[in-house]
């Protein structure tokens, strides 16, 4: 507890690879949630200990598929209803995945746990740069209210300058269907 | 059968294998025709398994050259059939478990299942659904002197965990295809009798198959069917209405419009009641999350025979972690995870049942609700 400021908690996790179970590293984070206002996202301090793997290569891959396609890419419902994601899908999940955690940070409170549970309608938008954008429309899950959040989201990636979500809003309940 | 891909080069060439395809009737994928054929050009053609060997000696006795471009017709043929389910609708032997079902499919499973144990398992009405669909249990007895106690477990009374469903299927199974060979199982079957309702939440597992995979409460409408469905793991008489629950029918937790005020809730609240002298065990399996939940979520005041039942889970957690390392947190809702009244888990202990868990299975949000079917099998044989 500190006094008019809110809660913090210290932190030590172990960051584990999605792709390769074996691959591990030690992290240290410490977490403020703020008093009060609770529409201020919770600061957020970490290090990483040691290295990430590079990635280069696989996101060259995805990269030059996405730009050598003739129109752009559009496709829902990621993964499927029995949880199947075909492997062209996977770098669009990955990265819905990515930017959700965006979202669900600047959405965060103590009182709540977010899950991203399914990719609803996800639109890649034509740019004149280099950069890939994607219109998401995603579902959240959110545990302790049980509620099934719709939220749109604009991705920008590039294979060199990350993730970044340009835009995001919360969508009514029936938003999604 | 095979796809031969050939270019015939002379006119010779195309002369006879215009006369093979004639003669032998070989289907022509390209061209359609064989008075298409044309030297220089690509020919593809399909021949029947008998005829492979034979239409191969014609080529090498006219020293035409082939490539083989389809090794095997019919496995492609199996491998581009939508999800495999038209496959199996064959219950139980070709029953598979490691894929979801829909409940049309469950009904037909349960009754073959009777079918083909009937000296130990009987399937019985339990209730109906507000959409009108009838429940029924399953019971696994064998068939003795001594009356036993009675280990009760459902799943699916939420309906967009799936996995729950396919872990009560698997259960059955894995009891049946075993009573006889495995002494742990035999020996807990002279003593016990095990209860199964495998959907708690029809409707709403039905729903969730055609319309909305997330969703979580039954179907009983509500402001003059303007809003749909109570969370039934919040409609029980424990402690109702009371902390984690939402009056609104909007809300996924919202709690119905009193303590059992869905049918679902009361058939199965009905048939414990009456037989809650004999039930030892009362189990409801959820997903996800991975945990083994102890009363209560309604308070923090641990029950009466806390110490006992948190031993047990942790045993079970220990247990469930041998078999491929998943990790297991195991305690009361109410410190673990969060306050809600009204759950099914809840009641059951209140009303008596000493051992009252709920398991929340994998994973821990990966995937959430849509687990791949490729966990179903991983996630069944831990929890068995």
């Amino acid at each position: 507890d500190i006094d008019d400021i809110g809660h913090k908690y210290h932190l030590e996790l172990v960051l584990e690879d999605v792709l390769d179970k074996d691959s591990t590293v030690n992290c240290t984070a410490e977490v403020l949630y703020h008093l009060g206002n609770k529409n201020i996202a919770p600061d957020v301090q970490f290090t990483i200990e040691g290295e990430l793997k590079n990635t280069d290569e696989a996101d060259n891959v995805f990269y030059n598929q996405i730009k050598s396609l003739e129109k752009e890419l559009v496709a829902e419902n990621i993964p499927d209803s029995h949880g199947n994601v075909s492997p062209e899908m996977e770098p669009i999940h990955l990265l819905a995945w990515v930017a959700s955690g965006y979202v669900i940070w600047q959405n965060s409170t103590e009182n709540t746990k977010f899950q991203l549970a399914q990719i609803k309608h996800v639109k890649q938008v034509k740019r004149s740069d280099e950069y890939l954008e994607f219109d998401y429309m995603i579902l959240l899950h959110e545990m302790v209210s049980q509620e099934i959040i719709p939220w749109q989201m604009t991705v920008l990636w590039h294979p060199q300058h990350g993730v970044q979500v340009t835009q995001d809003s919360r969508q009514p309940k029936h938003a999604s269907e | 059968d095979q796809v031969l891909h050939i270019v015939p080069e002379t006119f010779q060439q195309v002369q006879h294998l215009q006369h093979l395809c004639s003669t032998l009737l070989l289907d022509l994928w390209k061209p359609l025709l064989p008075e298409d054929i044309w030297a220089g050009e690509d020919l593809h053609i399909r021949v029947p398994a008998p005829l492979v060997e034979e239409v191969k000696d014609s080529l090498d006795q006219h020293m035409i050259s082939y490539k083989v471009l389809i090794p095997d017709v019919q496995e492609l043929v199996d491998q581009s059939m939508p999800r495999e389910r038209s496959r199996h609708r064959r219950v139980p032997e070709g029953y598979v478990y490691t894929q979801y079902h829909p409940m049309e499919e469950i009904y037909q499973w349960m009754t073959q299942i009777q079918k083909s144990n009937s000296e130990l398992v009987t399937q019985h009405y339990l209730g109906k659904t507000i959409e009108n669909r009838t429940m029924y249990y399953l019971q696994i007895s064998q068939p003795s002197d001594k009356t036993k106690k009675i280990i009760w477990m459902d799943c699916g009374i939420h309906a967009r965990e799936w996995i729950s469903p396919a872990f009560c299927q698997w259960f059955v199974k894995e009891i049946l295809q075993n009573y006889k060979s495995d002494p742990k199982i035999s020996r807990f079957l002279q003593n016990l009798d095990l209860y199964i309702l495998p959907v708690l939440n029809i409707d709403g597992y039905i729903y969730s198959w055609e319309k909305d995979r997330l969703w979580r409460k039954n179907r009983s409408p509500h402001m003059n069917g303007t809003c749909y469905g109570t969370d039934l793991n919040r409609n029980f008489n424990s402690s109702w209405g009371n902390i984690g629950v939402s009056y609104n029918c909007n809300s996924e937790i919202f709690c119905g419009s009193g303590p059992e005020s869905e049918p679902e809730t009361r058939a199965v609240a009905q048939f414990i009641k009456r037989k809650k002298s004999d039930i030892l065990c009362y189990l409801t399996i959820h997903s996800y999350g991975q945990y083994i939940l102890t009363p209560y979520g309604s308070t923090t005041k641990p029950p009466s025979n806390s110490e006992e039942l948190m031993h047990v889970a942790e045993k079970a957690a220990a247990a469930l972690m041998g078999k491929y390392g998943t990790s297991y947190e195991v305690g009361p809702t109410s410190l673990i995870l969060y306050s809600n009244s009204g759950s099914s888990r809840d009641w059951a202990h209140m009303i008596g049942i000493p051992f009252s868990y709920t398991f929340e299975l994998r994973d821990t949000g990966t995937h959430g609700f849509v687990l791949p079917p490729d966990q179903i099998q991983p996630t069944c044989e831990e929890t068995m």
